[in-house]
């Protein structure tokens, strides 16, 4: 029952969805990107290959800080999220849907709300803030809105679940009996976690760094509302440039350019990790 | 190869040996982020209990009152927009995660000529920027003169929830050991039964964080929404929308209740669960032993 | 309709057949908006040579809009977009739109789908450009760059003011004396509001008066800006002492220079949308860029000690103006609507829930004695004086793309830095 055919059907539906309705219009942004001209009189495709370079000269900045943002809160979300996934696949017994489902539900709330409040308790007089100045912790003219560690804080608290379930996922399909062995070959604990439990878990690690990196790095929303000057990302950019501008061409040259770069960051994990070698050993 | 032959399905529910590391400081933790991310949560539901004379939400206190839940179907956008969500987080994800799991279990476990273009493809859909995902669909349906409305919200979710369950799922079929179905099949079972009995219960973990994971993306999605909605309001594009002039004390209203849906879901689950054990342990007493 | 017939000679034919059907159109109904990268066809990726711009896509310049309103009728219902909370709302209802259903026969589809200007326009412009109906009878829009695209493709339907006896009767002068649409040939103001400062003042020691504190060091890092770049210009303009509305290149340049000064010196803690308002409910803003009626709001809400001036440098005033987009299927019932609004009773309905600045001077009396809310009537933000309005100035005019790319190019790099 092998059949060649087996994966092409099993495949096919899907990837019939998302040629129609992302690869098609996905291949209309590069033709965009190297064209020239206005909204009024029209663009014309030029071949301008000198929008990439212009783009990335004129927006280095917000690059490599979407990058640079996008890398830390999904760092942090993957060290605060690992040993909860881990508990949740190993001691959560009977209850771990449960358990996933709870850490999940803030998350049905619409983000606006989600960042209202945010907004209120992170605010310079208010609950964590206001604590703090009061009890002299921190000075007067201490506030986390509007810096950096916001957009990070935003970025990383909307990562949380996203890291947690592909995580769970991996370590629940864990051997519990090779991890037994493993207890009883090395005297520590942290020598079973090393070389059992963390290689074999590397496919959902990889899984929620994709889930979570991508978004962190290409979001805008979290530097808008929480950011200041100089917060500024390149999915803001983008965001800009196609609705207010107008201006198509800088906008899907930008675009591109984030998604090559993203790619790049994938396969370069890939490389390093050897993703698929530890996924065929598990 | 030790414990190979275990059958995977009882096998994981059964917790490792426990270290005092995993028994106290652990569970802790565990609490003390839950709760973390339900700080907004509690916010947002104390808040619906505080008066506003202009109708617009306020963080100042203004008095304590019930009246936001006796009025929170009146204002009927904000109600159909929320109707409108509901409805898409759970259409498309039951639609991504029927096309993309079997996607997920060829890639996981087949060799086949194509595959790096599709594993390309689900990168790069994963990769986009959401700007450009809705832009760039939105010019695709003005092309083909496709009235923009709920059934295109509905096809372009599913196009970003694809890639998620494809991705969450071979995460759980990876590294899989496929000679149990084999096995099954030697042993007489058809292939559908194989996969019915062996597979199905081993991904189904995956299959259910996909299902969530599309179902909150959906409802939360606001940037791809927007270009492709037309006329139709989803609950975050309304919301949005209203911050300009401030919100009304329904949206958290609103709010609250999916928390305490999700909530009594969880709960309901839970007591099933239960009976269902109980009923298992006295016809199985063996089953004991393992819960 | 033989007018068809006798215009449609000397015109683009797919023109006059997109425009002078609206039955037709009503039919293909676009339910809905459109977007930036509306006119990418399959077909167009596959020659591939690039996108057809707004020229020449509006109605003909020397189309004979009398005649055409001649032959329109009342259909009994339009479709109405419109910005949310933006209309009198009592239980989910709007009672200005039943009154006028009760009176006139016409049935109001209401939907609060406008966010934003930049990015309502970006889902209609496609659509227009297209040639087809955007669905949508009467849209309202802010005074600014995607208005002036409207008007200067002619993308709207000039407003047949012989329909409009009660704007004429009615109107202020904050809806008569408009300098981007000086003859009232598109533009009906829905309703005005200006852009000044806000100041928390329970964390000053004495009132502000002036645009200065906002360049105020003392204010460090607790004053907040626009992140439009049309009120964050004029904000930088006043501060200079030049008029927004005859200023230049050179000018803008100058109010560039003294902004990016600001925000190095890290006085700006961040370029808000709308955001600015819970800021200073918070208490992380002393001061800031502010919209007249959030303020009032405010005010009204639980936060007494917010103010709002209107500097003695001046404010800008903006107006959100009803237009009739072009190929609309119920031109008649969106100008009844125009005419209905503009009367004082129905004006004052909307105004006492809406509280920004009204067009209807003769709103006031009716909110004081028989809505008896004197809290609105006597309010200068939602009824301002003539002196008040006096000081509030215009925008500057951008009105081609090249002095729109200009003004964009100096004032974007400072909000996204």
């Amino acid at each position: 029952m092998r059949s060649r055919l087996v994966p092409y059907l099993q495949t096919g539906p899907a990837m019939l969805w998302l040629g129609i309705f992302f690869v098609v219009p996905l291949i209309s942004i590069a033709s965009i990107s190297l064209m020239t001209g206005n909204s009024i009189a029209g663009w014309d495709l030029t071949w301008n290959f000198s929008v990439f370079p212009d783009a990335i000269d004129q927006y280095s900045p917000q690059i490599l800080r979407s990058f640079l943002y996008g890398g830390i809160s999904t760092f942090i979300a993957l060290v605060a999220m690992y040993p909860v996934a881990y508990w949740i696949a190993f001691h959560g017994g009977r209850r771990k849907s449960l358990f996933l489902f709870l850490l999940l539900l803030p998350f049905l709330v619409s983000f606006i709300i989600r960042i209202l409040t945010w907004q209120f308790i992170l605010a310079d007089d208010g609950l964590v803030i206001g604590t703090l100045k009061s009890v002299g912790l921190v000075g007067e003219n201490a506030h986390v809105l509007s810096t950096p560690t916001a957009v990070i804080t935003g970025l990383t608290y909307d990562a949380l679940p996203w890291m947690a379930l592909p995580i769970y996922v991996a370590i629940e399909k864990i051997d519990r009996d090779l991890v037994e062995a493993a207890g009883d070959l090395y005297a520590s604990g942290y020598e079973q976690f090393r070389r059992v439990i963390l290689p074999l878990s590397a496919p959902g690690i990889y899984a929620g760094i994709l889930l979570v990196g991508i978004t962190n790095v290409g979001d805008f929303l979290s530097a808008q509302i929480l950011g200041g000057p100089n917060t500024t990302m390149i999915g803001n950019i983008i965001q800009t440039q196609y609705v207010q501008n107008a201006d198509f061409p800088v906008a899907s040259a930008l675009s591109l350019i984030l998604m090559l770069g993203l790619m790049l960051c994938v396969f370069i994990y890939a490389w390093v990790f050897g993703t698929r070698t530890i996924q065929e050993y598990a | 190869m030790a414990g190979r032959g275990a059958s995977p399905g009882s096998d994981s529910a059964r917790p490792v040996r426990s270290r005092p590391w995993s028994r106290f400081v652990l569970p802790v933790y565990v609490t003390v982020v839950m709760l973390y991310t339900l700080i907004p949560i509690a916010v947002m539901i104390v808040y619906t209990f505080n008066k506003a004379p202009n109708q617009r939400l306020t963080f100042a206190w203004n008095g304590f009152t019930t009246e936001w839940y006796g009025k929170v179907f009146q204002v009927a956008d904000l109600t159909q927009a929320l109707w409108h969500s509901l409805e898409v987080a759970v259409i498309s994800s039951i639609i991504a995660t029927a096309l993309g799991t079997p996607a997920a279990l060829a890639l996981a476990r087949r060799k086949f000529r194509g595959r790096g273009l599709i594993d390309l493809t689900v990168i790069t859909n994963l990769t986009a920027p959401t700007v450009v995902v809705g832009a760039s669909l939105l010019g695709f349906f003005i092309a083909l003169s496709i009235p923009r409305g709920i059934t295109t919200i509905l096809i372009a979710h599913v196009a970003f929830n694809i890639a998620i369950v494809i991705i969450v799922v071979q995460a759980r079929v990876s590294g899989y050991d496929e000679s149990l179905e084999e096995a099954a099949q030697d042993l007489g079972a058809s292939p559908l039964v194989a996969f019915q009995k062996i597979t199905l219960p081993m991904i189904m973990p995956g299959i259910f964080s996909a299902f969530l994971l599309s179902f909150a993306l959906s409802i939360d999605d606001y940037i791809i929404t927007s270009f492709v909605a037309g006329q139709t309001l989803t609950f975050p594009l309304w919301v949005a929308g209203a911050v300009r002039v401030g919100i009304p004390p329904q949206v958290f209203v609103m709010g609250t209740m999916i928390f305490v849906a999700g909530v009594l879901i969880a709960i309901a689950s839970l007591i099933m669960q239960r009976r269902s054990e109980r009923n298992l342990a006295r016809s199985d007493p063996a089953s004991r032993a393992t819960t | 309709m033989a007018h068809e017939e006798a215009r449609g000679a000397e015109r683009d034919p797919a023109w006059i057949r997109g425009f002078t059907q609206p039955r037709l159109s009503r039919r293909q109904f676009v339910r809905g908006a459109a977007g930036a990268f509306a006119t990418i066809g399959l077909a167009q990726l596959i020659v591939a040579c690039g996108l057809p711009g707004t020229r020449d896509t509006g109605a003909p310049a020397d189309f004979d809009w009398p005649a055409w309103w001649k032959d329109q009728q009342q259909n009994g219902q339009m479709n109405f977009a419109n910005w949310p909370l933006y209309i009198d709302t009592e239980g989910g209802r709007h009672p200005s739109l039943e009154k006028f259903q009760k009176e006139t026969g016409t049935k109001v589809a209401y939907r609060p789908v406008i966010q934003d200007n930049a990015a309502f326009f970006s889902q209609i412009s496609p659509v227009l450009q297209a040639k087809e109906s955007i669905g949508y009878d009467l849209i309202v829009i802010s005074n600014g760059w995607q208005l002036t695209q409207l008007m200067a493709n002619r993308w709207l339907i000039p407003l047949d003011h012989s329909r409009l006896p009660n704007f004429k009767k009615h109107a202020g002068k904050i809806a008569t004396d408009l300098t981007y649409d000086p003859d009232l040939t598109y533009c009906a103001v829905w309703q005005a509001g200006a852009t000044a400062i806000a100041y928390d003042a329970n964390q000053v020691d004495e009132p502000i008066d002036s645009i200065e504190a906002l360049f105020d060091p003392k204010y460090k890092g607790k004053i907040g800006m626009l992140s439009d770049p049309d009120e964050l210009g004029t904000a930088g303009l006043l501060a200079l002492g030049i008029d927004p509305e005859t200023s230049t290149y050179a000018d803008w340049k100058k109010a560039a220079a003294l902004l990016t000064k600001q925000r190095d010196d890290g006085l700006v803690r961040q370029y808000y949308d709308n955001g600015y308002i819970k800021a200073l409910q918070d208490g992380d803003l002393i001061v800031s860029q502010a919209y007249s009626g959030d303020i009032f709001q405010s005010q009204n809400s639980g936060y007494p000690n917010l103010k709002f001036v209107i500097p003695k440098e001046g404010a800008v005033l903006w107006r959100d103006n009803s237009v009739i987009p072009l190929h609309a299927a119920n031109p008649v019932d969106a100008i009844e609507w125009i005419n209905f609004y503009y009367r004082p009773d129905i004006q004052a309905l909307i105004e006492d829930w809406v509280n920004y600045m009204c067009p209807v001077p003769a709103a006031k009396p009716i909110i004081a004695n028989e809505l008896d809310d004197p809290d609105v009537a006597e309010s200068p933000l939602i009824f301002p004086s003539d002196e008040d309005i006096a000081r509030l100035k215009e925008y500057p005019l951008t009105e081609t793309l090249e002095a729109h790319t200009q003004w964009v190019g100096l004032f974007d790099p400072i909000i996204q830095s």
